[in-house]
């Protein structure tokens, strides 16, 4: 099965080490190797991508690096494809990734 | 309790090899030097391209380099008209206790003169060298740069987690780690911050990261913005692309910023993870933190990068397993293995801890077996310091 690193005990996204379709399932291993869920994917993620493990409300933290890496833009599910679609940093907003950057 | 072999000196730091090394102030010196130290086994020589003027930044690297406990013995080799003396890089070294030595060409009348005083002089010192013997040592008189260059996506999920999880393991033994190129921590200050022992160590990573940022403005760059190959990658926020940077110095506290400019270059004073403000040039960042005293370095590489150092040990870590298998030559651990799922980054990172200790022990690097040694010392502009108000 395709697997996916969650990086820290505290993170609530993890990264597919292999490019995944809708519907596909990914195990999700710890930091310490073990299996912590195999959610079915809502959307294709590509490698190095992340997946949400935890359903988030818009405003909720996104979690990798055991960090707040941003905030749900809108609400996310678990298996869904997480990144500048729908997270907001706090630093730059990700709307300037969305279409061409000046 | 883990122990590693060094070689005590004078001082009481403890090195991991037992370099000569031939240091010159500048490169007029440098073809002699590397002459020299070719005829003796060990040795080896280094040089700067900044120009023979006093320029505070290169006098510290290299004094630096010259008191790294790695090198058992210093031949300066100098010209003579050079106002960055081989007096002045020596009254820096010398209080480490070991061997010192000057030549200057001027003064010895000319470069085959110069030559075979230098091999003399080498070769006595490597003979005293090899009396010594490696002795077991607590990690606490370790300390471990971490290093990223030819960076891929697998650099933040597999190799700079595990390295992490070995620097982590190190300064819970009582170890020091040393992590640097501040351009890479933008938009992590706040994060980094609250990793500080103290209100005060959190201003000073703030400061230091804040005139980073100021540095790229004044050159056109907002370098809180992302490439789109990054964007492309899965890199969401610059906050992910710092954080997965700087995961491979762990996660324990920061005891401190270490200074790394005209006003001078600091030492780690305790064990514990330290940051140096310096650039994110890969070669000159490793060269920096090895003269502030790392004895060995952790260096992570997707796409593999091949670089050593003179004077230390690089363990060269991807977590890329096509690079892995294509470079098998250059890349000392493979941190692929993470991605299919065959080993955890905590067992990954164990094993990287073991490499560091046995590497520490003696065991040669793949860059060093290949004979890898890179040097490059950097200084920041001092018109652009001096109009930006740093210095």
């Amino acid at each position: 099965m395709k697997k996916a690193i969650q990086i820290d005990e505290k993170d609530n996204v993890a990264t597919v080490t292999s490019d995944v379709e809708t519907g596909e399932t990914v195990e999700v291993l710890s930091p310490d190797g073990e299996a912590i869920g195999m959610p079915k994917l809502l959307d294709p993620v590509p490698f190095g991508h992340k997946l949400a493990l935890v359903n988030l409300e818009k405003g909720d933290r996104v979690i990798k690096y055991g960090e707040v890496i941003g905030v749900a833009a809108k609400a996310i599910r678990v298996g869904e494809w997480v990144h500048v679609h729908n997270v907001e940093s706090a630093t730059v907003p990700t709307s300037a990734y969305k279409g061409e950057r000046g | 309790m883990t122990e590693f072999w060094g070689f005590e000196r004078p001082d009481g730091s403890v090195g991991v090899r037992n370099h000569l090394l031939v240091l010159t102030p500048m490169d007029c010196s440098y073809e002699p030097a590397r002459k020299i130290a070719a005829q003796v086994e060990g040795a080896v020589a280094v040089t700067q391209h900044h120009g023979c003027g006093y320029d505070e930044m290169v006098a510290n690297a290299l004094i630096g380099t010259g008191r790294n406990p790695n090198v058992a013995g210093v031949l300066l080799v100098g010209l003579g008209c050079e106002s960055l003396t081989s007096e002045i890089l020596a009254e820096g070294i010398r209080p480490t206790g070991k061997p010192v030595e000057i030549l200057v060409i001027q003064e010895e009348g000319g470069t085959l003169r110069t030559m075979e005083r230098g091999v003399r002089i080498l070769q006595g010192m490597a003979q005293d060298v090899a009396d010594l013997k490696r002795e077991p040592f607590p990690l606490s008189r370790l300390k471990l740069a971490v290093e990223c260059g030819g960076s891929d996506a697998t650099s933040g999920l597999a190799a700079n987690p595990a390295v992490g999880v070995a620097a982590d393991m190190l300064i819970d033994e009582g170890g020091t780690v040393i992590f640097g190129e501040t351009q890479e921590m933008t938009g992590t200050q706040h994060i980094l911050a609250r990793r500080a022992i103290d209100e005060e160590v959190g201003k000073a990573i703030h400061a230091m990261i804040g005139r980073q940022e100021a540095r790229m403005r004044a050159m056109g760059v907002d370098s809180r913005f992302m490439s789109k190959g990054n964007v492309e990658g899965g890199l969401t926020t610059i906050e992910e692309k710092s954080l997965g940077a700087i995961r491979k110095g762990g996660t324990r506290p920061i005891q401190g910023v270490l200074e790394n400019s005209r006003a001078g270059l600091d030492y780690p004073s305790r064990p514990g993870l330290w940051l140096q403000d310096g650039t994110g040039w890969d070669v000159p960042s490793v060269t920096h933190m090895v003269a502030a005293g790392a004895q060995v370095v952790a260096f992570t590489s997707g796409r593999g990068s091949t670089t050593g150092h003179a004077i230390a040990p690089v363990l060269k870590v991807t977590g890329n397993p096509k690079t892995y298998e294509k470079m098998r030559d250059n890349m000392d651990i493979n941190a692929g293995t993470v991605l299919d799922g065959s080993e955890s980054l905590r067992s990954v990172g164990e094993r990287i801890f073991g490499a560091i200790v046995e590497v520490a022990s003696g065991r040669k690097t793949k860059a060093e077996a290949l004979g890898y040694q890179d040097f490059i010392v950097y200084s920041t502009s001092r018109i652009a310091e001096r109009l930006l108000g740093f210095c």
